[in-house]
């Protein structure tokens, strides 16, 4: 025996005192709480017995996001200035681009080139006087609507001189008394609707400028902005331009100077070109907004440039004011139908109001929202809006108009070129002034007009030309269906200004980014409707949050995010429950900019992901420290596969990367037939080994010093990590004890929580919790049933339960070369919110791949970050619910998912249905509040808002179809369905849910030829991502797999995130051997070739090729026997194909072109994703073949479909 | 003798349907997040087979007593019970299941059968209720 000295030989290891029943602590009643385990643990929470005692009694119980209790100011508000730096999120990056760019890049698929300022003014001048030979027409149509309306005087007063430019600025000084700014008369607010408006406006010309092809969107002018375009001239241009220049900054959120005055002449800055309003583009055909604007907007520019002096003294710089026109104009969609929210609070149970002392506040600041004219405003919410006829000329659509208009933004690829030709003839408008050129180009829009023209063009836009993602595919005939580059999330149908604002499709998908208005409409659409989250997801910029009060709504308990919509500066209502809310007092302040005033420039309302820093409301016990106990295998089977080793020195390599503070603390424990325990406590010598034989009956040979403070013992723990390896080397023992050892686990972990790493090779066979093995290997290419893909037993699930009450998860890494019945085991992670690995035929030496692929996996799950004690929960749009949740978790409530950890490679999805018709709502939204302790010992909240339109018709609903969430979440189905029914129902039903779409696609489009197979572009690849479900190791059959394979892809469909799972389903195949810098992309400093998508078939491999398929977590690179030798050469480094090896995992770094590229290529794929993919290369006649060849879905095998012969079969299936 | 069948039949009848009312009450309080998954599925799971007894006893002794419309009533529920007892899955912890019960409308389903349930041991309650009156008379 090699192990050292320090270690006592096993049989003689334990010490007497070990065994006495004396020394037995009584077990804590684990779901009790351990309040008296802290006497037995003192170690690591002496220093505040008290504080978890008292609350841990009731802690299962009680679920966490939010403890009642008094509001503890200790957090100033002051902003983690670090992460704001820049707050804008990636999204926000589009901006840099011109115009419209970021919709243009997201529908062309290649990044535009930023154009310099100068070639940016010239399209302005372009487009400016593009607009200016459509006016008349406006104006024509705008005169028409107006001609009725009494008040409307400013508009019809207006129209006709602007026709004429110049006699401008005699209307604007007939506007500017009403638009004044300390002068809040209570009639006035209907004129400033009209102000407020036309900034939106100003987007909807934007969207019209970017797809001059869409120029049936008649471009409106509001005459008050043109006004304000003529005064600019009157001021120095520069002015205007500084004032242009706050405006797009201030609105993309990033830092907004303190001193961002707008006096400040001269900030010329050529990085931000004229296109940048395109930040305020707003539907402006989504009229329905107009109710809710109140008394506090006015256009701040237009105030300022008309008469700064009368800027009051108050701390509002104008430009804040601005802000305040967008943004009012900006988040009011589902306002003018939101229904009256109750008043009464209906607060979670476990979450108290808290704001209950903010309410109510109406302080009579400068800021004139005088609550006459917010009564107006609730009349006019509760549709009194036409019988006031003073207020006519507010811009309030009938309703039927804006349902009209919504906005159906699909952009047309074809169109793209035309926003490019900035060399339209400039007409009478010469651009002898730049800022009058831009400020003309600026305020395009009459917002009477607004709805005429708007639903001109959304008619146009919806009959003329079907949206690209509407167009028909036949999908028999085409045989070309994979894009070339690789698929990209749809953009939900929003407006450019909300579009920015959504969360990314990263984090949070929906199967269908147009959501059906009634459950009918769904249920004719036969796609299902869920989500699909990864929340979180590691981000490079995250704003965070901290305050002392996170601005939530007191009845539906929502944080306040970027789609909720100010009625004033006072009050915001939600936009989940249509409540209406108090802003508390200190939400009036930004921290931001350092004014007061301007709630929605907060951050938590620009961006829709943010982080809070929660406050000791939200803990029921002070936050917990990092926990990590270790649980290894030592049996026979567990010593030969050498697994030890690797876990030791990655952990060893790991152990101050360990996510934690100074309070982590760790412990091991190792089992074969007895568990073994390791006395760390710092002050030995060596680590003492303690055995515990008595495995009916577990329990802890010494209440403390099991699980020490990582930083005081780490000698002891290095010791013990570098003698753990060869401990066991001569060990007879074949048994496993896994649930016993489990047990004891359990126990140590119960007063703190924390996270388990259970390391297990084999079935285990003693104790409680023992498998019998129930493979049948005859059975594993059986087409018939498939058995045993459920848990034999219900101990490791009432285990992880046990688990998940103390807020412990376990993780599972099953290393086995023989069936361990993965189903029962996987069991322990799925409820315990762990994460589950299996390597199958592991073997440190005959297995190379699996030991790399431990390794990296052991990296990276050492060090990524990690959460505690979470809980999600996940709030939608009153009307829509949730029915079924997939991931590893608890469900402990209806929407309330409890995360023992969380880490940031875990996916959710949850399923939704419709429960109450969305009539009275335009837009939808989802939020997951994400609510953790961090490995430093913060609380904080991660909270994620999507925001989807509503949809009416059945080729809307699939215009938006999302192919790839919604295959995600049917694999996640099938997953439910094969274990509750069986593996053959999951299939037919896969199958169904293409059929039933497709058919139902075909007959709802009347004008299309029954007998082919038709799918809308957006579903185009339904047919095959399904077949390849089909093919995937979860729910082939025929083909020989094994039991837990089969089981283990099943985990994975259920807890991977959809970027992840939709390379395992289907993978991406491109040939390397002939990269170019054809269409490379730059990534620092890097060339990223990007060579084309290869369609999943035999017939694209060459003899003469190289091909890389990237599955998600290995990549392939399958090399043909006639491989050009110059490849083989430079790139794998040896000279021609008979010398290759055939165990390859490593590319060499040559010197050569090419060998760069692939490498580059490579390691950009690699760092496109957490988990390190292990690398394979594979020769033509190598054994690992099959496994590459099993990949190529579309082809024909034995058992299976080839695509074609599965089109062909979807079609007999709909003509039946 | 009948009688006594019969005043058996209503005291078994009025504890199913205290029972049914139990569950219906610790189902909607897990609707309404009083209580949490896992200890309403453990309040319930001891339930269960007391509920099956009870039920089958009844079932049987009508079948002895040879009233055969009585006893055909209640055959399918009490089929229906057995059905559900011996169906869980080996991995579930019982017919109630914290981790699932949430999941694909469990709760909802579970609470329209407890509903059902409850009607109709109401109904067999005056049934029996009329018998044992008709018995007594009879005696």
């Amino acid at each position: 025996m090699s192990a050292p000295a320090g270690i006592p030989p096993r049989p003689a290891a334990a010490p007497g005192g070990a065994r006495a029943p004396a020394a037995r602590p009584r077990a804590p009643p684990c779901r009790n709480g351990p309040v008296q385990s802290q006497v037995h643990f003192p170690s690591g929470y002496s220093l505040n017995p008290e504080n978890y005692s008292a609350p841990s009694t009731h802690y299962p119980q009680v679920p966490h996001e939010a403890i009642p209790s008094q509001l503890d100011n200790q957090y100033i508000a002051d902003y983690h200035s670090a992460c704001y730096s820049v707050p804008a999120q990636s999204v926000m990056t589009h901006s840099i681009g011109p115009g419209m760019l970021n919709t243009q890049q997201l529908y062309g698929g290649a990044p535009h080139p930023v154009e310099s300022s100068g070639g940016l003014l010239q399209e302005a001048v372009s487009s400016a006087s593009h607009l200016h030979t459509s006016v008349p027409q406006s104006y024509s149509a705008m005169s028409s609507h107006y001609i009725s309306s009494t008040s409307s005087s400013v508009a019809s007063q207006g129209f006709p001189l602007s026709s004429g430019h110049y006699a401008m600025p005699s209307v604007s000084s007939a506007v500017y008394p009403h638009l004044s700014y300390p002068a809040m008369s209570i009639g006035s607010p209907y004129r400033q609707v009209l102000t407020s408006q036309s900034l939106p406006a100003v987007g909807q010309f934007k969207e019209t400028n970017a797809f001059p092809g869409q120029s049936t969107i008649v471009p409106r002018t509001l005459q008050q902005q043109v006004t304000l375009g003529y005064n600019s001239t009157s001021w120095s241009t520069s002015d205007f331009q500084s004032a242009q220049e706050n405006l797009s900054r201030n609105h993309t959120g990033s830092v907004a100077k303190a001193s961002n005055q707008i006096n400040t002449v001269g900030i010329v800055d050529s990085s931000h070109p004229v296109n940048q309003n395109v930040q305020f583009t707003k539907p402006g055909v989504e009229t329905s907004v107009s109710s809710v604007v109140t008394s506090s907007v006015r256009t701040p520019a237009a105030d300022h440039l008309i008469e700064p002096a009368s800027v009051p003294s108050s701390t509002q710089p104008p430009e804040s004011l601005l802000q305040e026109g967008m943004q009012y104009g900006g988040y009011v969609n589902n306002q003018a139908s939101s229904a009256p929210a109750p008043l009464s609070s209906s607060s979670d149970d476990e979450e108290e109001d808290e704001e209950d002392e903010e309410a109510a506040i109406d302080s009579s600041s400068t800021t004139s929202s005088a609550s006459p004219v917010t009564n107006n405003y609730d009349a006019l919410e509760g549709g009194g809006y036409p019988e006031t006829d003073s207020a006519t000329s507010s811009p309030a659509p009938p309703p039927q108009i804006s349902r009209n208009t919504k906005p159906f933004g699909y952009g047309y690829p074809t169109l793209q070129p035309g926003y490019q030709n900035a060399t339209l003839p400039t007409s009478a408008m010469q651009p002898s002034n730049p800022g009058h050129q831009s400020g003309f180009q600026q305020y395009p829009q009459y917002p009477g007009v607004n709805q005429l023209s708007s639903s001109l063009g959304g008619l146009s836009l919806q009959h003329s030309q079907q949206p690209e993602s509407l167009r028909p595919v036949n999908l028999i005939q085409e045989r070309n269906i994979l894009p070339v580059s690789p698929v990209l999330a749809p953009v939900p149908n929003l407006n450019s200004d909300l579009r920015k604002l959504n969360c990314n499709p990263d984090s949070f998908r929906c199967t269908l980014t147009n959501i059906p208005q009634t459950q009918a409409l769904l249920n004719k659409a036969k796609l299902p409707l869920g989500l699909l989250l990864h929340p979180f997801r590691d981000l490079t910029q995250l704003p965070v949050i901290t305050s002392s009060t996170i601005v939530r709504c007191r009845s539906c308990r929502t944080y306040i995010n970027p789609f909720v919509s100010f009625i004033d500066q006072r009050r915001w209502k939600c936009n989940l429950c249509y409540r209406v809310n108090d802003v508390p007092e200190e939400f009036m302040y930004n921290p931001l900019t350092r004014s007061y005033g301007e709630p929605h420039k907060r951050p938590e309302v620009q961006n829709s992901t943010v982080e809070f820093i929660a406050s000791s409301d939200y803990m029921l016990r002070p936050p917990q420290p990092a926990v990590y106990l270790f649980v290894l295998d030592v049996s026979h089977n567990a010593v030969e596969a050498g697994y030890l080793t690797i876990v030791c020195q990655s952990l060893l390599e790991n152990l101050d990367k360990l996510p934690g503070d100074s309070r982590t603390r760790i412990g091991f424990v190792t089992f074969d037939s007895t568990v073994q325990f390791y006395n760390l406590q710092e002050g030995l010598s060596q680590p003492q080994m303690l055995i515990v034989s008595d495995i009916d009956d577990i329990f802890l040979p010494t209440p403390d010093s099991l699980l020490v403070n990582l930083h005081e013992s780490k000698e002891l723990i290095k010791d013990l990590l570098n003698a753990l390896p060869n401990m066991f080397t001569n060990t007879r023992e074949t048994h496993s004890a896994l649930g016993p050892a489990l047990q004891a686990a359990f126990k140590l972990m119960s007063p703190t929580g924390g996270r388990i790493s259970v390391f297990q090779s084999q079935l285990p066979s003693l104790g409680a919790g023992l498998l019998h093995s129930r493979e049948d290997p005859n059975q594993r290419s059986s087409t018939k049933v498939v058995q045993h893909l459920g848990p034999a037993t219900d101990f490791y699930k009432k285990l992880a339960l046990d688990c998940s009450g103390q807020q412990t998860a376990v993780d599972l890494f099953l290393l086995s070369s023989q069936y361990s019945d993965l189903a029962s085991l996987a069991c322990m992670s799925k409820y315990s919110a762990g994460c589950i690995y299996y390597y199958p035929s592991f073997h440190h030496s005959h297995n190379p791949t699996q030991a790399e692929k431990l390794q990296k996996d052991l990296k990276r799950y050492f060090t990524r970050k990690i959460g505690f004690e979470a809980v999600m929960r996940i709030r939608c749009t009153k009307g829509l619910s949730i029915h079924t949740f997939h991931g590893n978790f608890f469900v402990r409530s209806t929407d309330l998912l409890s995360l023992a950890n969380v880490n940031p490679d875990a996916g959710f999805a949850v399923q939704m249905s419709i429960e109450e018709s969305l009539t009275d709502t335009s837009l939808v939204c989802f939020q997951t509040a994400l609510l953790y302790t961090s490995s430093k010992g913060e609380r904080r909240i991660r909270v994620h808002t999507l925001c989807l339109p509503v949809v009416t018709s059945l080729a809307d609903v699939y215009a938006g179809a999302d192919v790839q969430a919604a295959v995600c979440l049917l694999a996640n189905m099938a997953v439910d369905r094969s274990v509750s029914s069986s593996l053959s129902d999951a299939r037919d039903a896969l199958v169904n849910a293409v059929v039933d779409s497709l058919s139902a696609y075909i007959s709802s489009a009347s004008n299309l030829q029954q007998s082919t197979l038709i799918a809308p572009n957006s579903l185009k690849l339904f047919p095959l991502y399904v077949l390849a479900l089909l093919k995937q190791k979860a729910f082939r059959t025929g083909t020989s797999t094994r039991l837990d394979d089969r089981v283990y892809a099943m985990c994975q469909i259920k807890s991977q995130p959809l970027g992840h799972l939709m390379k395992m389903i289907h993978p991406n195949l491109y040939r390397i051997d002939r990269l170019t810098d054809e269409g490379a992309i730059h990534v620092n400093d890097r060339v990223v070739p990007q060579p084309p998508l290869q369609k999943l078939s035999a017939e694209k491999l060459t003899r003469e090729g190289a091909f890389l398929m990237d599955c998600g977590s290995i990549f392939y690179i399958w090399i043909g026997k006639n491989c050009d030798n110059s490849f083989i050469k430079d790139v794998l480094g040896y000279p021609n194909y008979a010398s290759v090896p055939q165990k390859l995992t490593q590319l060499p770094e040559l010197d050569t072109l090419s060998s760069e590229r692939a490498r580059s290529f490579i390691s950009w794929l690699r760092d496109s994703r957490p988990l390190s993919p292990v690398l394979q290369v594979i020769k033509d006649e190598s054994p690992a073949k099959t496994d590459f060849f099993h990949h190529l879905i579309e082809d024909r095998t034995e058992a299976a479909f080839s695509y074609y012969e599965f089109l062909v079969h979807i079609q007999q299936q709909i003509c039946k | 003798m009948e009688s006594v069948v019969f005043i058996f039949s209503l005291i078994d009848c009025c504890a199913l349907i205290f029972l049914s009312v139990y569950f219906i009450i610790t189902l909607s309080d897990l609707e309404c997040d009083y209580i949490n998954a896992r200890s309403c599925c453990s309040k319930l799971n001891k339930w269960v087979v007391p509920e099956l007894i009870g039920h089958t006893v009844v079932t049987v002794l009508m079948f002895v007593s040879l009233h055969w419309f009585i006893f055909l009533l209640n055959l399918p529920v009490a089929s229906w019970n057995i059905y559900r007892f011996v169906m869980v899955p080996s991995g579930n912890m019982g017919v109630f299941d914290p981790t699932e019960i949430h999941n694909r409308g469990q709760l909802k389903s579970h609470m329209k059968e407890a509903m059902i349930k409850l009607g109709f041991h109401l109904l067999c309650f005056f049934m029996y209720l009329y018998s044992m009156i008709l018995a007594l008379i009879n005696d």
